[in-house]
């Protein structure tokens, strides 16, 4: 039944959620403004407090499915703050990719890290299969060879191990590309550098350089040497990754574009707009009709991130529906934190509030795990019924 | 508990209102604008769909089925996807009489509804939109001036009435002691007037008059919910996700119509779908359409579960006016001069998105 309430066990969870990121919000603009400093990775208030997750365990058939609540955990957690969290997940980007691609016995070994994963490079993003680090087999001592850069890798300071793209053979294009899995300490694999950023200070990003960085044979994710002569097949797969993280970064954004609609609400309320909801434009302050214009694009994209994880908590295709969450949250935040900023005027560019590093925080969701431009290209060829020969 | 899954019956619902539209409603459409009228078979045969009656009480004679806004949006979208114009037309009755459902007493129930339950198409409508600019559903200037016993005196005009020339009731919402009420109004009550059919820019087939209140002195029973009065503000969160779903069912004619066009068209030794310019833009009619509906879908959910819609039902309203206005424009640009031309539908499409767009009252859900 098309059903938009929370249960009671719904509304449970985030509340508990939500009182946490209230505490992490408390500690947002520190970590902001210290960027060299690590959010530690469990937050003093975190002891005694029963992990969110925990909560999630025992969940009756009147709850929402795993993929809608999971959502809406990630915007409560991030309506407090985006990088500052009670306790600190275990798991990157290089999990997912993992659990995607890995065999069993890879999941198995190397589950218990934190991964990170490292596709982009000085000279490529939006195309990976421009990927110009190579892995090169050593028969001798049956081990891969790793040359290259890494560039804008999350949580790659942090993390214990990562899961890089690298190519078998540069002449191959996408079918030349594999992903490895290289732990910290390897030696031939550096952490060149932090990067210093506009918004989401508090996260780790990295910079990677790898000079004759040998691991196993068995560090191959998915553990396929071949090279296929059509370009689809492991490439594809490894793709495959972003169909569930896709939904996930757009609630990453998401829930911050809400804190600065609550903010913003607040603000005006105080100040002594109103907000109608029942009457036409004529009765409507400028003001008001703007922030009201804001709501209901918030509400648009939460609700295609919402369809697109419902989907693939259903286990039906959502290939098409993540990237069309990603482009419309990934516009609708930016727009959401530059109008809440306008509607308030000079008060809301003042570091005394947090609009101003909120609307800092979500440029990023247009940019990472794909920009809107490459997510409009995939629902385009999809809409259009069109290859990737025929419209790139 | 958070679902996007449509029931099996709203997916019967669904195909049935598919067939109709693609067979019935959108060979006709081009015809009607051009006429400025909705061909007579039509009622008839949207009369035998049980449009209306089948979720009215199985007292007064209806299908007895349970009233869901959602199947409603559902069925909604799909007609309008076949026309909007004919969808309205439609189902312009069941925003008076739903309204009597939902909300009249039960000697009002049992007087009027039955007439929307036989084989005949039965018109009535609800007459909320008033002339002048700045029209606000939230202030009416049409008033009520009670007169005690002998009922209230109803002043003021009315326009976008739909099947004003038909309709054998009208339910007119006026300000009544600083708040609002809806009254039944016969159509040959004194004192009323009913305008020669509008002209409009859009929706040109939908017939749509003034009415004009010159003291009309009706009963105290006219009151809709007798003694106690209604909501109309339930009336006018249920007519803006009513026209919220057809503005989704219009954007998605406008979508699937320029998607294929944008394959065969080509340009510069290339189909012009093959341009990001263009696949771009049609990727973000598509997300916006889906978006519209999911809004749509929430509102009407609060309305069938008695919550409270407002909110979400204006938040669906301004989303879907806005954006089934660009998605509207950007099909004709997709098309270039044929998106210019009446050959094509989509400057009808244009035109009724705009009009669409301004509109209040009208449906019911």
């Amino acid at each position: 039944m098309i059903d938009f309430e929370l249960s009671d066990g719904d509304r449970r969870i985030l509340e508990h959620v939500r009182e946490e990121a209230l505490i992490c919000r408390g500690y947002a603009r520190h970590y902001d403004e210290n960027e060299h400093e690590f959010p530690p990775d469990e937050l003093p208030e975190a002891r005694g407090r029963q992990a969110a997750f925990a909560l999630l365990r025992d969940r009756d058939e009147l709850d929402s499915g795993l993929g809608v609540i999971s959502m809406l955990v990630t915007m409560a957690e991030t309506w407090g703050d985006y990088s500052v969290r009670m306790r600190r997940s275990r798991h990157g980007l290089g999990n997912a990719a993992l659990n995607a691609a890995g065999t069993p016995e890879q999941q198995k070994k190397w589950g218990g890290l934190t991964l990170a994963m490292a596709i982009t490079e000085p000279g490529c993003g939006s195309d990976p299969s421009q990927v110009q680090t190579t892995a090169v087999l050593d028969p001798a001592t049956d081990e891969w060879v790793l040359n290259g850069e890494k560039i804008f890798v999350t949580t790659g300071c942090r993390a214990q191990g990562v899961v890089i793209w690298a190519t078998l053979d540069r002449t191959a294009g996408r079918a030349g590309i594999k992903s490895f899995l290289v732990e910290k300490g390897t030696p031939g694999f550096v952490v060149a550098h932090k990067e210093k950023k506009l918004g989401i200070r508090a996260d780790d990003t990295a910079a990677y350089v790898f000079r004759d960085c040998r691991i196993p044979r068995s560090n191959l994710l998915g553990g396929d040497e071949s090279i296929p002569k059509q370009t689809s097949g492991g490439f594809r797969g490894v793709m495959k990754t972003f169909n569930m993280t896709r939904p996930g970064v757009s609630a990453i954004g998401l829930g911050i574009a809400e804190a600065a609609l609550d903010f913003t609400r607040d603000e005006l309320r105080r100040a002594g707009v109103e907000i109608g909801y029942g009457g036409g434009l004529a009765g409507q302050t400028a003001v008001a009709e703007r922030f009201v214009r804001l709501e209901a694009l918030f509400e648009a994209a939460k609700l295609s991130v919402l369809r697109a994880a419902w989907l693939s908590g259903e286990g039906r295709p959502n290939n098409l529906e993540s990237s069309m969450c990603k482009a419309k949250a990934g516009a609708a935040v930016r727009e959401i934190t530059q109008g809440c900023i306008e509607i308030l005027g000079p008060m809301a560019v003042s570091r005394e509030h947090l609009l101003e590093k909120w609307f800092r925080d979500v440029r990023i969701t247009d940019i990472y795990e794909g920009t809107g431009e490459i997510q409009r290209m995939i629902v385009a060829r999809g809409l259009l019924n069109y290859t990737r020969a025929e419209l790139s | 508990m958070i679902s996007f899954q449509a029931t099996d019956e709203q997916e019967i619902v669904r195909d049935a209102m598919h067939e109709f539209a693609e067979q019935v409603l959108r060979p006709r459409a081009r015809e009607a604008d051009e006429a400025s009228r909705v061909p007579e078979e039509l009622f008839a045969q949207s009369s035998e769909l049980g449009l209306v009656s089948t979720q009215l009480p199985a007292s007064v004679g209806g299908g007895g089925e349970a009233r869901s806004p959602i199947t409603n949006a559902i069925l909604l979208e799909e007609l309008a996807w076949g026309d909007a114009t004919l969808a309205l037309a439609a189902l312009a009755p069941a925003a008076f009489a739903f309204a009597v459902a939902d909300q009249g007493s039960e000697e009002q129930r049992r007087a009027l509804l039955p007439a929307f339950c036989g084989p005949a198409f039965h018109a009535a409508s609800l007459a909320l939109v008033e002339p002048g600019p700045l029209f606000d559903p939230a202030l009416p200037r049409t008033f009520a001036e009670p007169k005690g016993e002998s009922g209230f005196v109803l002043s003021g005009a009315k326009s976008f009435v739909p099947l004003a020339d038909r309709a054998s009731h009208f339910l007119v919402v006026a300000r009544n002691n600083g708040g609002r009420d809806a009254f039944v109004v016969p159509r040959d009550a004194e004192g009323l007037s009913i305008s020669e059919p509008e002209k409009n820019l859009g929706l040109r087939a939908l017939p749509t008059a003034t009415l004009h209140l010159e003291r009309v002195l009706v009963p105290a029973s006219a009151r809709l919910g007798g003694a106690s009065g209604c909501d109309v503000q339930r009336i006018v969160d249920a007519a803006r996700t009513a026209l919220a779903a057809v503005q989704v069912g219009l954007s998605r004619a406008v979508l699937e119509y320029a998607v294929p066009y944008a394959r065969e068209r080509r340009a510069f030794d290339q189909a012009i779908g093959q341009k990001q310019s263009i696949a771009f833009r049609l990727a973000d009619m598509h997300i916006e359409t889906e978006a519209q509906r999911w809004l749509a879908w929430k509102a009407a959910s609060l309305l069938e579960q008695g919550l409270p819609a407002t909110r979400a039902a204006h938040h669906a309203r301004a989303y879907s006016a806005q954006h089934s206005m660009w998605i509207a424009d950007q099909g004709v640009q997709v098309l270039g001069g044929h998106g210019f031309i009446r050959e094509h539908p989509v400057e009808m499409w244009y035109r009724n998105a705009r009009t669409l767009g301004v509109l209040e009252g009208t449906l019911g859900i």
